[in-house]
C-alpha cells in the first residue's frame, strides 16, 4: 500500500495544527458556529445527536494492520468502543468530544491517516473496487490512481467550497463493484485497442433525492491526462452548478439541467485549455505510486483446492461460509475472505474495539499485514492462503465476524439512522435488528440466495437504499416514522434505481411485508434466479400484491401503528 | 480604523473608492451609474455598461479596477483586463466557491498580473486557498483581525497540485 513520504507526512501534520487552531478558537469563542462549520466538516467532524461525530478516510478503503490498531486503539479512547464502517469505506465514531479531536488526529497522523475532505462541499474520500488489485476479472489496479486522485484533490485550493460534495469512485476490473455509476464522478479503467490504458468516463450519477445514473462523458481518456481533465469538469461544475438550494446543487442536477453531451462539450472546452499543462501525469510519478501497490510475497501453491477443503472438514457452517464470506483470487492457492460486520442482532457495518484487533492479528498472521472495507460495511482479507482458511474461520468466528452470510439478506447495508444522525427522519437500525430476527434461520437465508436489502434513514441515502433489490427508506410523515419500499435496484454495470412500490408502511409492518414478498418470490423464481432478476422479470405487480395483502394480522399491526 | 488590507503579506492603507450597484440594479441603471474621479473600484457591469469612455479613461488614468460578482462570467471582460489597476474578487459568503475559479482563470488563461484582492465574506481560515488560486490582495472585515489572519497564509508546508502560485504539481517537484 501507499507509504507516506516525508512530504506527506509533513503536510498531514500541519493539518492538525491548523484544526487544533481552529477548534481553539471555536471553543474560546473568536470563530461563530457559522464559521466553524465548514471547516470542521471538511475536517470530518459532524455535531449530532448526541455528540459530535467524527468520519475518518480510509483512502479507497485500504488499510495496514498498525492503522486498523489505531483505529482501535482511538475508538476505545475517545469513543464508547465500537466504530461504525460505512458505504464510503470510511469509519464514523459516534461520540466524541470535540476538544480532543485534534489529538485524535495527531494519534491517526503518526499512522498515515486523517479525516480531510471526509465531510463538507469539497472532493471527498475517493472509493474502488474492495477486491482491487486481486480481482481475475481486473484490468488495471485502480489503487494507483487512486491514490494520485487523493493527492490532486487534498487540499485543492479551487475546490474546497464547491456548491455540493463530491464523490468519485473509480473501477478496474470489468465488474463494477466500486458503483461507479452512482457517483459524481465515475472511472472506468480500460485499454483501448494498442493496449495503452485509460479511462471511461461517467459524471452526474447520485443516489439521495434525485437518483439518477450517471451519463459518460469519454469512451477513453488516456491515463497522462486523468488530473487535467479531472479538474476541467469540476470547474465547470463549480462555476455554473447551482448554489442557491442544497439539494438542487450536486452535479448531477446540472448535468440533467443542459443535458449529458451539452455537460461533456463544456468540459471539453475547459479542458482544452489546460490539456498537457504542467498537471498532465508523468510516466515516473505513475511507476512511484504503483510500485506501492506491487503484490505480496505470494507462495506458489499448485493449484485453487476450495472444494477439497470443504471435503476435508466436512463441516456444514465452515462449508457455509467457504460459500458465502470466502472469494477467488487471481493467485493460485489463495482466497480473499471477507470478515462479517453483519452478525444477527449487531448494528450493520459496527465493529469492536476487540473485534478491530482480532482482524488486525488475522491481517498480520495470514494476509500480509492489510486489510480492506468493502462499501457494503464489511472487512476483507484479502490474500489468505487457501489452506489456512479454516483457521482463519475458527479465528474469526469466535471474534464474531463470522456470520455466513456474505450476499444474502441479511448482509444488509445500513445507515446509523435516527439513533445517531441529526439529518435522519426514521431510525434504521431497529429495522434492520427486526429483519435479522426475522430471517435468522440461515437454512431460510441460504434458500433466498443472493438479494440486496438497503437501508437508508432519509432521503440522504447513505445506506444507498435506491440500489438494494430491496431499498427502505424512512420517512417523516407528521412527525411520525414510516418506510417506503422501493424495489429492482441494483449496483454494479447495470446499475438501476429502485422503484417505489407505493404508500409507506409502520416500522411494525416492515418485517411481515419483506417476508411477504420474498414467499412470492420463491413461489416465482426459476431456479438460481436471484431475487432482482425476477422482479425485473415478473415486475412489482405480484410482490406490490404480496406487500399490500390484507391479512386480519397486519391489518392489526397497521392500524395500531398508525394510532398511537 | 487598524488596517485590514493585506497585499504581498503587509497591511496596508485601502485607497481605493468603492462604487457599488444595487443587487437589483438593470443594465439602465449600470449605464448611467456615476463615476468620480478616481481611483475607484466599480462594478462589473458598470464598466461594461460605459466601456467605451471608460477605455479611454483607463488608458488615460490607469485609476479604475472592476469589482466581479460571483455570478460574472470573467469572460465577459477578457479583452479588458489588462486596462484595470485592479481587479476584486467578490465572496458575499465564503462558502460560494465561484471565485477561486475566477482567479485561476483571470491569472492562468487571461494572463493577468494586477492585483487581485478577494473581498467580502472572507478571513483567516480562506487565505491559503485564496492565495493558492491567484490572489495577491485580501481585506478582511472589519470585525476579523487581520494580522492574525496573515499567519494562516504558511498553514500548510506544501501542496500537491498545481495552482497559480505554484504551477508545477508536487510529483513534478519531488525528489526521489
Amino acid at each position: 500500500m501507499y507509504h507516506y513520504d516525508a512530504t506527506d507526512k509533513a503536510i498531514v501534520h500541519a493539518r492538525v495544527k491548523q484544526f487544533r487552531g481552529q477548534t481553539e478558537r471555536y471553543l474560546s469563542g473568536q470563530l461563530s458556529e457559522d464559521e466553524f462549520r465548514p471547516l470542521r466538516l471538511q475536517n470530518g467532524l459532524y455535531i449530532q445527536r448526541h455528540a459530535p461525530m467524527l468520519r475518518i478516510a480510509i483512502p479507497y478503503g485500504l488499510l495496514s494492520s498498525t492503522q486498523l490498531r489505531a483505529l482501535a486503539d482511538v475508538t476505545g479512547r475517545y469513543d464508547r468502543g465500537t466504530g461504525h464502517f460505512t458505504t464510503r469505506q470510511n469509519l464514523q465514531l459516534n461520540w466524541i468530544e470535540l476538544a480532543t479531536v485534534p489529538d485524535l488526529l495527531e494519534q491517526l497522523a503518526d499512522v498515515e491517516m486523517h479525516a480531510i475532505q471526509t465531510s463538507g462541499n469539497c472532493i471527498r474520500n475517493i472509493t474502488t473496487d474492495h477486491f482491487a488489485g486481486i480481482a481475475a476479472d481486473e484490468i488495471a489496479d485502480p489503487r494507483p490512481w487512486a491514490e494520485v486522485l487523493r493527492q490532486w484533490s487534498t487540499f485543492h485550493p479551487e475546490f474546497a467550497y464547491l456548491p455540493r460534495k463530491f464523490k468519485v469512485a473509480i473501477s478496474g476490473s470489468l465488474d463494477d463493484r466500486a458503483a461507479i455509476r452512482v457517483h459524481d464522478l465515475g472511472l472506468q479503467l480500460v485499454k483501448n485497442d494498442a493496449g495503452e490504458i485509460g479511462f471511461t468516463v461517467y459524471a452526474g450519477g447520485g443516489l439521495g433525492r434525485t437518483p439518477l445514473i450517471g451519463h459518460k462523458l469519454r469512451d477513453f481518456l488516456p491515463w497522462q491526462h486523468l488530473l487535467t481533465y479531472s479538474e476541467a469538469l469540476v470547474r465547470v461544475y463549480n462555476r455554473y452548478g447551482r448554489r442557491e438550494n442544497p439539494y438542487k446543487a450536486r452535479i448531477k442536477i446540472l448535468v440533467k439541467a443542459i443535458g449529458s453531451e451539452e455537460f461533456a462539450r463544456q468540459v471539453e472546452e475547459e479542458w482544452t485549455h489546460i490539456k498537457d499543462g504542467p498537471s498532465t501525469l508523468t510516466a515516473e510519478e505513475v511507476a512511484r505510486v504503483a510500485s506501492q501497490f506491487s503484490p505480496p510475497a505470494y507462495e506458489k501453491f499448485p493449484t485453487n483446492d476450495l472444494a477439497s477443503i470443504a471435503a476435508q472438514y466436512n463441516n456444514k457452517a465452515f462449508s457455509r461460509w467457504l460459500e458465502r464470506n470466502v472469494h477467488g483470487h487471481k493467485v493460485p492457492g489463495y482466497a480473499a475472505v471477507t470478515l462479517s460486520l453483519k452478525a444477527p442482532g449487531a448494528a450493520p457495518g459496527d465493529t469492536s474495539v476487540a473485534q478491530m484487533e482480532a482482524a488486525a492479528l488475522l491481517a498480520d498472521e495470514f494476509s500480509f499485514g492489510e486489510l480492506r472495507v468493502a462499501h457494503e460495511q464489511n472487512l476483507i482479507l484479502s490474500d489468505v492462503p487457501q489452506r489456512d482458511l479454516h483457521t482463519v474461520w475458527q479465528r474469526a468466528k469466535a471474534a464474531g465476524l463470522a456470520s455466513a452470510n456474505i450476499g444474502l439478506l441479511a448482509d444488509m447495508i445500513v445507515c446509523p439512522g435516527g439513533d445517531f444522525c441529526s439529518l435522519a427522519n426514521a431510525k434504521s437500525l431497529p429495522i434492520a435488528a427486526a429483519i435479522h430476527e426475522r430471517f435468522a434461520d440461515l437454512d431460510y437465508l441460504f434458500d433466498i440466495g443472493d438479494l440486496e436489502l438497503n437501508i437508508s434513514g432519509c432521503m440522504n441515502s447513505c445506506g444507498h437504499h435506491h440500489l438494494g433489490a430491496i431499498g427502505i427508506l424512512g420517512v417523516d410523515k407528521h412527525g411520525e416514522e414510516w418506510y417506503q419500499i422501493t424495489l429492482g435496484g441494483a449496483q454494479g454495470n447495470e446499475a438501476r434505481i429502485g422503484e417505489v412500490i407505493g404508500r409507506s408502511f409502520a416500522a411494525a409492518e416492515i418485517p411481515d411485508v419483506i417476508e411477504r414478498m420474498i414467499t412470492t418470490y420463491l413461489a416465482h423464481r426459476h431456479s438460481d434466479e436471484p431475487f432482482g432478476d425476477a422482479v425485473a422479470r415478473l415486475g412489482l405487480q405480484p410482490f406490490r400484491e404480496a406487500a399490500y395483502r390484507k391479512d386480519p394480522s397486519a391489518e392489526k399491526t397497521a392500524g395500531d401503528a398508525a394510532h398511537v | 480604523m487598524s488596517k485590514q488590507l493585506i497585499k504581498n503579506d503587509q497591511l496596508i492603507d485601502d485607497n481605493w473608492q468603492v462604487i457599488s450597484l444595487a443587487d437589483e440594479a438593470t443594465l439602465d441603471d449600470a449605464a448611467a451609474l456615476p463615476i468620480p474621479a478616481g481611483p475607484v473600484l466599480i462594478p462589473a457591469a458598470a464598466w461594461l455598461a460605459q466601456r467605451d469612455a471608460l477605455r479611454a479613461r483607463a488608458a488615460d488614468q490607469g485609476d479604475i479596477a472592476v469589482s466581479l460578482a460571483p455570478t460574472f462570467r470573467v469572460e465577459d471582460i477578457a479583452d479588458d483586463v489588462q486596462r484595470f489597476a485592479m481587479i476584486a474578487v467578490e465572496f458575499p459568503k465564503f462558502i460560494d466557491g465561484r471565485g477561486y475559479s475566477t482567479a485561476r482563470l483571470l491569472r492562468e488563461r487571461y494572463a493577468y498580473r494586477g492585483e487581485l484582492r478577494a473581498v467580502g465574506n472572507i478571513g483567516r481560515d480562506q487565505l491559503f486557498y485564496l492565495r493558492r488560486v491567484g490572489f495577491d490582495a485580501f481585506l478582511i472585515p472589519q470585525e476579523q483581525n487581520a494580522e492574525a489572519a496573515l499567519q494562516s497564509l504558511n498553514d500548510f508546508p506544501e501542496v500537491y497540485q498545481g495552482a497559480v502560485d505554484q504551477p508545477l504539481p508536487l510529483f513534478r517537484r519531488r525528489t526521489a
